[in-house]
């Protein structure tokens, strides 16, 4: 045991330094990644002076939503994407799995899962020890856009435990995705489809509550809803009681499937690889 | 005398040599063409989602001047002409900028130097991108539906003005792009300036009225008249939508204006590239 925890270590302390090389580009990357914020603050103040027929603007709702709370929760969808969106990781696996690197997780004694997991946290948490500033920047700016302030220690609580989820079933949704490599040579395309319907159907581009019937319950059913709306609704308390505990496990269930399904994909999917050369 | 080459011979061969090279690999072809449309869709079904909730976007009594009501119809009008727009961007001159900045890094750009043509023209369009074309019928579709359900028929002259400015928006978007290629020359890198390219796009997709208030008015002043993205979509979409009678000053002078932005985009642009090359140093030759 002692002998893997340093393995682990050594894994964690190696990525952490290969991420840290970049650090300037990286913090102002994340800071240009909040200028589309900037058009949809402006996109829905146009929106909501229109809709707010008679009435005041801070009084027009729009599925629930005050203009407040639509700038909130683009802020906090962004929160919840730092969280669980994993950049490269299924096309990584993919491509190991086509160029044969992926043997030498076959040959050597780690873990390919564990490895990529740690490696990714190594990576998320030197992406917010830079990208704390930025952030704590643009939440300062636009401290208007949240009249409640923070939520409640238990709110709070919850919040944090939705993002760390979050970051789970980011990674062994994607994780998964990446062993249909396989059973497929080319899985760019299908990357691209499920990168589609993550932008949209996670909520990151709209509140998903604006979708009306069939799609709407649709989204409720799949997984996305956890990678960046629910996070976002927990924390402006449009999920409270009962159904957030309810909805906490939900997604702990999803987590635990697909933390299942990546594992059993890859050891089916070694069992029909073969490796030449080397 | 020797004569130099007919740019418009190249330009075809060009054009028909990418055909080819896309058309070989068919099935990729299809699924390109096919997930950008499918992109598109997703976008539209975003703005179908707003206009539930809202009539219009954009508001005529606050905003003299050059401000229009956005309706459901008006803005897919507004949305089709930035399809167009990037489209054509995408299909021409997309692939070609990051592949100089790859020429850049790589060394490969002295052949291009080399060659008896012009090295902006060669490196602008060598190769065309038809699938990203796939979005240009979209647009022009989109833009059919929707002037078929305002009920309104745009006249000979305002078509035809409609595509100069189209001309002029990609021209623009053209410039700002081969630009930002070009500063990979003292960079060496331009990662993150593609993702600036892409964020200061993002501006030119909505109509300028939202940009309003106190920091909304800097903000369009900026993107007009510093880096005219905001006149790319609309100036020629403004010409499909409305009656050809100037209401206002301004409904004249921007668009002489974004002519005139264009103009000056192109020269501007044609100097950092020329700029830029003289402080090539070539890679490992």
């Amino acid at each position: 045991m002692p002998a893997r925890t340093a393995v682990w270590w050594t894994i964690l302390r190696i990525s952490l330094e290969e991420r840290l090389v970049y650090r300037g580009d990286f913090a102002l990357g994340t800071l240009m990644r909040f200028l589309p914020i900037l058009t949809q603050v402006f996109l829905w103040w146009a929106v909501f002076t229109a809709a707010s027929t008679g009435q005041s603007i801070d009084q027009t709702r729009i599925v629930g939503y005050s203009y407040h709370d639509f700038i909130a929760y683009y802020l906090l969808t962004m929160v919840s994407r730092a969280f669980s969106s994993m950049p490269g990781l299924a096309s990584g696996i993919a491509r190991d799995i086509r160029d044969g690197t992926v043997k030498k997780y076959l040959i050597q004694p780690i873990d390919m899962l564990s490895f990529l997991l740690l490696n990714r946290m190594a990576h998320k948490v030197v992406y917010y020890t830079v990208a704390t500033l930025p952030f704590a920047f643009v939440f300062y700016l636009c401290g208007d856009f949240f009249p409640n302030g923070w939520p409640e220690p238990q709110v709070m609580a919850a919040y944090v435990a939705s993002l760390l989820m979050a970051f789970l079933l980011g990674f062994f949704l994607e994780a998964t995705i990446g062993m249909i490599g396989f059973w497929f040579l080319e899985v760019s395309s299908l990357l691209f489809v499920y990168m589609l319907f993550n932008f949209f159907f996670s909520g990151h581009m709209f509140p998903i509550d604006m979708l009306p019937g069939f799609w709407g319950e649709v989204v409720r059913i799949i997984p996305l809803q956890y990678l960046a709306y629910f996070p976002a609704a927990v924390f402006l308390g449009k999920v409270e009681g009962p159904e957030l505990i309810q909805g906490l496990w939900i997604q702990f269930a999803w987590v635990v499937l697909f933390m299942f399904t990546s594992r059993a994909a890859f050891h089916l999917g070694v069992r029909r690889y073969s490796g030449f050369g080397g | 005398m020797p004569s130099g080459p007919s740019y418009l011979r190249v330009f075809l061969t060009f054009a028909r040599n990418s055909l080819v090279r896309n058309m070989t690999f068919r099935g990729n072809f299809l699924i390109e063409t096919f997930s950008s449309m499918s992109w598109v869709f997703m976008n539209l079904g975003f703005y179908i989602l707003v206009f539930q909730h809202t009539p219009r976007i954009g508001d005529v009594s606050n905003w003299g001047e050059y401000s229009f009501a956005w309706g459901k119809y008006e803005f897919f009008l507004f949305l089709s002409t930035t399809l167009m727009v990037n489209s054509l961007v995408q299909a021409l001159f997309m692939e070609n900028a990051s592949e100089f900045g790859e020429m850049i890094r790589t060394g490969t750009l002295d052949f291009a130097l080399l060659k008896p043509i012009d090295t902006q023209f060669l490196i602008s369009l060598q190769r065309i991108d038809w699938s990203s074309l796939g979005n240009l019928v979209v647009g022009i579709g989109l833009a059919v539906f929707s002037l078929h359900k305002i009920g309104w028929v745009p006249s000979v002259w305002q078509v035809l003005l409609f595509m100069l400015f189209v001309i002029c928006g990609v021209a623009i978007m053209y410039s700002l792009m081969i630009a930002l290629a070009a500063t990979s020359i003292w960079l060496g890198r331009n990662q993150s300036l593609y993702n600036f390219w892409f964020y200061i796009t993002n501006f030119s997709r909505y109509p300028m009225e939202i940009y309003r208030g106190t920091y909304g008015t800097p903000l369009r002043m900026f993107f007009t008249f510093i880096i005219p993205v905001l006149v790319v979509v609309n100036v020629p979409a403004r010409f499909l939508v409305r009656p050809l009678v100037p209401q206002t000053p301004m409904d004249l002078l921007l668009p002489v204006f974004a002519f005139v932005a264009t103009v000056a985009s192109l020269v501007g642009s044609r100097w950092v590239f020329n700029r830029s090359l003289l402080s090539y140093r070539s890679a490992s030759s």
